[in-house]
């Protein structure tokens, strides 16, 4: 099976700072995969470089086997990647509809919308009224200011924006970081579905919990590079934070105590 | 997910116009009690006749608070505007029309600059257009030698002649900042350049990453507000029948009264255009009224600071509610 999307020894590098050092990255069709790490271990460069937000120095990018270079985020959404960033997906005063449609407006046909330039309001609502029901979020009014819901209808706009458009991956940053217990159950659930609908997630996460109820699939990344890729069944928890925090590694499929004391000091 | 039913109140504060449309009407209604002169014909078009210079500035003072800017110099811009149209036409015998065209390219050039500044050097829009104001406050009194230019063609003030409307007299030039207002009121709710000019005001980072091409927009902002302010400075220079290099010198100022007393956010990203009028229409109401109840000059003044600092509260207010 080729992957969806593929990276092979990206660096990335500022000043003396090595943020990727040789990353690879696989995702594969209709699996939810997980990117997690401790802080500064490179997930953010990784995603970034994925969406365009950043220009890797070397290596390379896959989408579908063939080799894509994003110059910027648009470039990446143009080849049917969206990203939902964290604190940074909405526009707060903007309606539910006009955010789902930002940077994609609809005009309204004929003269009106060639000439006139003027936008399809109706059609745009009715359409995120459909993408808002396939993600089953329930909203009475599409018509009002974002800023007026919960964080967790926020994300899920957010969401239900990157998942109309997003062809091929949906990248989610922290997603569930700054909600409740129960609008982060809505929020996984939420991802549930769009991975059964057939676009596969990536998802990055500090939440071990979140991961392993969800995730397919764990990249973990260490160091600039990626370290392990594992299923959550064959490990648990502590295991898997040993393996982030490097007490632990992964060779050949069997792990390794790498610091003894390390590993204790965590109860393994 | 259920949604929490937006409440009345709330929904009224977050309505940005109801506020000084409410404020607009109940002015209306106490002058008009006080003032038998007030509830005329010939009265309002006086009214619109005295803001629509101002309210014209507020016009593209709107677009640039909207992204969270504010622009200090379009008085000075307007001013050096209506100098550079009436010597053209009157000093160096160019047509008319084409002296409005060079008065309006130039005021546009001006934006475009302010714009530049902002977005490459990302510096704040209130630096910028300070220097911007004192820049080209100097050009005006330079390119004069502070001379008014006087004996205007009459196609210059064209704008300054009356229609009658319904028996009451009206200037083209009130007409056409009516419509200048419907027509930004139509860009800015009904086409994808005025929702991206909101979004761009409530986050620059959001509106990129959503795809928006945030420095574009920028940079068109201002540039398109230089050119309202050209037209303003043309309406100066139709209403008053002389080319003023000391035109418009708290206008910058005045401007942005109305902005606020229209429910504008100053944060950028919240606001609506025909708001914008309402507060013009609210301090030439005002003004008008106490005018015309005998009240001191310095009166309205006072009253306008107070309705000033009275509109940034409710915004304030709301803004944190909101969070």
């Amino acid at each position: 099976m080729t992957p969806v999307l593929q990276a092979r020894g990206l660096v990335k590098r500022y000043g003396h700072v090595t943020a990727l050092d040789g990353a690879d990255f696989d995702l594969m069709p209709g699996e939810v995969l997980a990117v997690i790490g401790d802080n500064g271990a490179g997930k953010t460069s990784l995603i970034k470089a994925l969406t365009g937000a950043l220009q890797p120095d070397e290596g390379e990018i896959l989408l579908d086997g063939k080799a894509v270079r994003f110059r910027d985020p648009l470039e990446a959404r143009r080849h049917g990647i969206e990203t939902v960033y964290q604190d940074l997906a909405v526009a707060a005063s903007l309606d539910i509809a006009t955010n789902m449609f930002l940077g994609r407006e609809i005009r309204k046909p004929g003269l009106l919308g060639t000439v006139f330039r003027m936008l399809d309001k109706r059609r745009m609502r009715e359409e995120s009224a459909r993408h808002m029901a396939d993600l089953k979020i329930g909203l009475r009014s599409l018509t009002q200011p974002v800023e007026s819901l919960s964080g967790g209808q926020r994300q899920g706009v957010a969401v239900a924006r990157a998942v109309a458009w997003a062809s091929n991956v949906v990248v989610m940053d922290e997603p569930t970081a700054a909600l409740g217990v129960k609008e982060s159950g809505q929020v996984l659930d939420m991802i549930r579905r769009v991975r059964d609908s057939g676009t596969p997630v990536v998802l990055i996460s500090h939440n071990m919990p979140h991961v392993f109820e969800i995730a397919d699939r764990i990249h973990v990344q260490r160091l600039g590079r990626r370290v392990a890729q594992i299923r959550p069944g064959d490990y648990n928890m502590a295991q898997v934070v040993a393996i982030m925090t490097g007490a632990m590694q992964v060779k050949d499929g069997r792990t390794v105590v790498a610091d003894q004391g390390a590993a204790e000091a965590i109860g393994l | 997910m259920a949604v929490m039913e937006a409440t009345l109140p709330r929904r009224l504060i977050t309505t940005p116009t109801a506020g000084p449309l409410a404020a607009l009407l109940l002015a209306c209604v106490f002058f008009s009690v006080n003032s038998e002169q007030f509830l005329t014909g010939g009265n309002f078009s006086l009214i619109i006749q005295q803001v629509m210079v101002v309210g014209t500035l507020a016009i593209g003072q709107t677009l640039i608070i909207l992204t969270a800017g504010i622009d200090l110099s379009n008085g000075a811009i307007m001013a050096f505007g209506g100098i550079v149209m009436t010597k053209l036409a009157v000093d160096s015998g160019l047509p008319p029309l084409l002296a409005i065209a060079a008065g309006l390219a130039v005021c546009a050039a001006f934006g475009l600059l302010n714009g530049l500044l902002v977005m490459k050097i990302s510096l704040p829009p209130f630096i910028v257009t300070l220097g911007m104001l004192n820049v080209v406050f100097a050009l005006t009194h330079i390119y004069s030698q502070d001379q008014t230019v006087t004996d205007l063609p009459p196609a210059m003030t064209y704008l300054g002649q009356t229609f009658n409307l319904g028996g009451t007299n009206v200037t083209y030039g009130s007409l056409l900042t009516i419509l200048l207002f419907l027509l930004f009121a139509y860009l800015l709710g009904q086409t994808a350049w005025g929702r991206h000019v909101y979004a761009l005001g409530n986050s620059p980072e959001v509106a990129r990453l959503t795809g928006i091409r945030t420095n574009r927009l920028i940079v068109g902002v201002y540039t398109v507000a230089g050119f309202v302010y050209g037209i303003a400075a043309l309406l100066l220079v139709s209403r008053t029948g002389v080319g003023d290099p000391q035109a418009g010198q708290t206008d910058n100022l005045d401007s942005i009264t109305a902005v606020v007393l229209g429910g504008t956010s100053l944060f950028g990203g919240r606001g609506l255009v025909l708001g914008t009028l309402i507060g013009a229409l609210i301090v030439g109401v005002f003004r008008n009224g106490l005018q015309l109840m005998g009240v001191p000059s310095i009166y309205q003044t006072l009253i306008t600071g107070i309705l000033v600092i009275l509109a940034v509260t409710v915004d304030q207010l709301s803004r944190r509610r909101n969070r």
